[in-house]
């Protein structure tokens, strides 16, 4: 359980961290919080020669409130979701997922950029901002752009990152103030990966829903047939043969338990968020 | 090639040659001797390891030393004299929060920075947030009972001295008719 030798380098800047990762002549990984990369270290199930530490980067800490957006530094850290130390415009989605991401002392550390660009399937927030319609900002050796999360995910810890590239920030827009959100999770232990998650958002003042199925193998599914019979107001119970047509038709190869875990991790979650909507509307 | 690393431990500045592989807790453990912080899974499950790295809980088997350059770290040796801590072990003594204690470093730390955030918790709430720190000998009955009754404890201190129940309610009442 402990790591095979790398040499460790701190970088100051996006900048600094950008060039040394575009090196190509040695097999470099950036380390945010740690808490996914570490152990994978420690059980040298990741092999590294060089270590970029992006932690003291003060870029990367940084809240920008916008307009219509929010945008979050990749450093930002499930903790401060958690307490709600950061703006929040998710009605509270953001912060639950925090609060529930992993056991407090990983929260302290771990972050949301790093988690995204890990992509493992079955972590929180790839799903989450994907559900948010949120936008994750990449730096790399060619300069700035932005992809939306829905195409950042492309499979399992597979993202749109190119080499030398990291995740600088994430930009989730202000969700509408009348919508609702349900989250579901089937994890075996508490804190554990998800076998199965599931997000809803329903706005019944606008007539709009957005479902989003995570921990399916691969990239997180954007269930929109079934978003749009939600939006329409079908959440009984008739709504199961809609998910499971879906399901079967999104070319995922799931095992009937598997498919009918998450055609009931979608159903709660669907039903969470009317519930929600009738509490508050 | 073994990198300089400086750190306040315990309220005391240290500085220490380590290899960017180390991990935090092996500098506790085999550079400063500090071994209360105990390693069980060492790869961030088992969460015997918890210290504190500037205030907040984290684990030591997974925090590389070199990262936690300038930071302030707290193990169990060095919350030896603090208040709050003397009355989360007397509540573990006191109700079987133990029984090989290899956990219970983990666990102490863990419950101090839960109690300092959820003073009120109890039952359902403190097996989640406890979750994270396995121990496999107790059943965990005596842990979450440790917890509660810590808490009870606590709270029954910060009350000021000589107070009681129905004196500090009195003002109330004549605030509210008033």
């Amino acid at each position: 359980m402990k790591p095979a030798a790398f040499t460790y380098h701190r970088a100051a800047t996006v900048d600094e961290a950008v060039a040394m990762l575009a090196d190509m002549s040695v097999m470099s990984r950036p380390l945010a919080g740690g808490q996914s990369l570490v152990p994978m270290l420690n059980l040298r199930l990741a092999p590294v020669d060089r270590l970029i530490d992006l932690s003291r980067i003060a870029a990367l800490k940084e809240i920008g409130e916008e307009k219509d957006r929010i945008r979050y530094g990749a450093l930002t850290t499930h903790a401060a979701f958690e307490d709600r130390r950061v703006p929040d415009a998710s009605n509270g989605l953001m912060p639950y997922v925090g609060a529930q991401i992993a056991y407090r002392a990983v929260r302290t550390r771990g972050t949301i950029g790093g988690a995204l660009a890990l992509a493992d399937p079955a972590a929180d927030w790839l799903t989450t901002v994907i559900a948010l319609e949120a936008d994750i900002l990449i730096a790399g050796p060619a300069g700035r752009r932005t992809v939306a999360a829905a195409d950042f995910a492309v499979g399992p810890y597979m993202t749109a990152l190119q080499d030398g590239e990291i995740v600088e920030a994430v930009a989730v827009p202000r969700r509408s103030a009348s919508e609702r959100w349900g989250h579901e999770k089937a994890a075996r232990k508490t804190g554990e990966y998800a076998e199965s998650m599931a997000i809803a958002l329903i706005d019944a003042a606008r007539a709009t829903a957005r479902l989003v199925l995570g921990a399916a193998d691969g990239a997180p599914i954007v269930l929109a047939r079934t978003a749009a019979e939600v939006a329409a107001g079908r959440t009984d119970d008739s709504l199961s043969p809609v998910i499971d047509a879906e399901l079967a038709a999104c070319g995922r190869d799931f095992s009937p338990a598997k498919r009918r875990m998450h055609a009931t991790v979608v159903l709660r979650a669907v039903r969470k968020a009317v519930l929600a909507s009738g509490q508050r509307a | 090639m073994k990198i300089s690393v400086s750190a306040t431990v315990n309220g005391t500045r240290q500085t220490f040659e380590v290899e960017p592989r180390t991990s935090l807790a092996d500098v506790l453990r085999e550079e400063l001797r500090l071994t209360a912080t105990h390693l069980g899974c060492e790869h961030g499950v088992c969460g015997a390891c918890t210290v504190l790295i500037d205030g907040e809980p984290a684990r030591s088997c997974i925090a590389l030393a070199a990262s936690i350059d300038g930071a302030s770290v707290t193990t169990l040796e060095g919350l030896a004299d603090d208040p709050t801590m003397a009355t989360i072990k007397a509540s573990f003594h006191d109700q079987h929060g133990l029984q090989c204690g290899f956990c219970t470093p983990g666990m102490l730390i863990s419950s101090w920075d839960l109690l300092k955030r959820k003073p009120g918790i109890e039952g359902r709430d403190i097996r989640v947030a406890m979750s994270g720190n396995l121990c496999r000998c107790t059943g965990y009955q005596g842990i979450v009972r440790s917890i509660e009754h810590a808490a009870h404890a606590l709270q029954a201190q910060s009350e000021p001295a000589g107070a009681n129940p129905t004196a500090s309610k009195q003002p109330h009442k004549e605030e509210a008719g008033s």
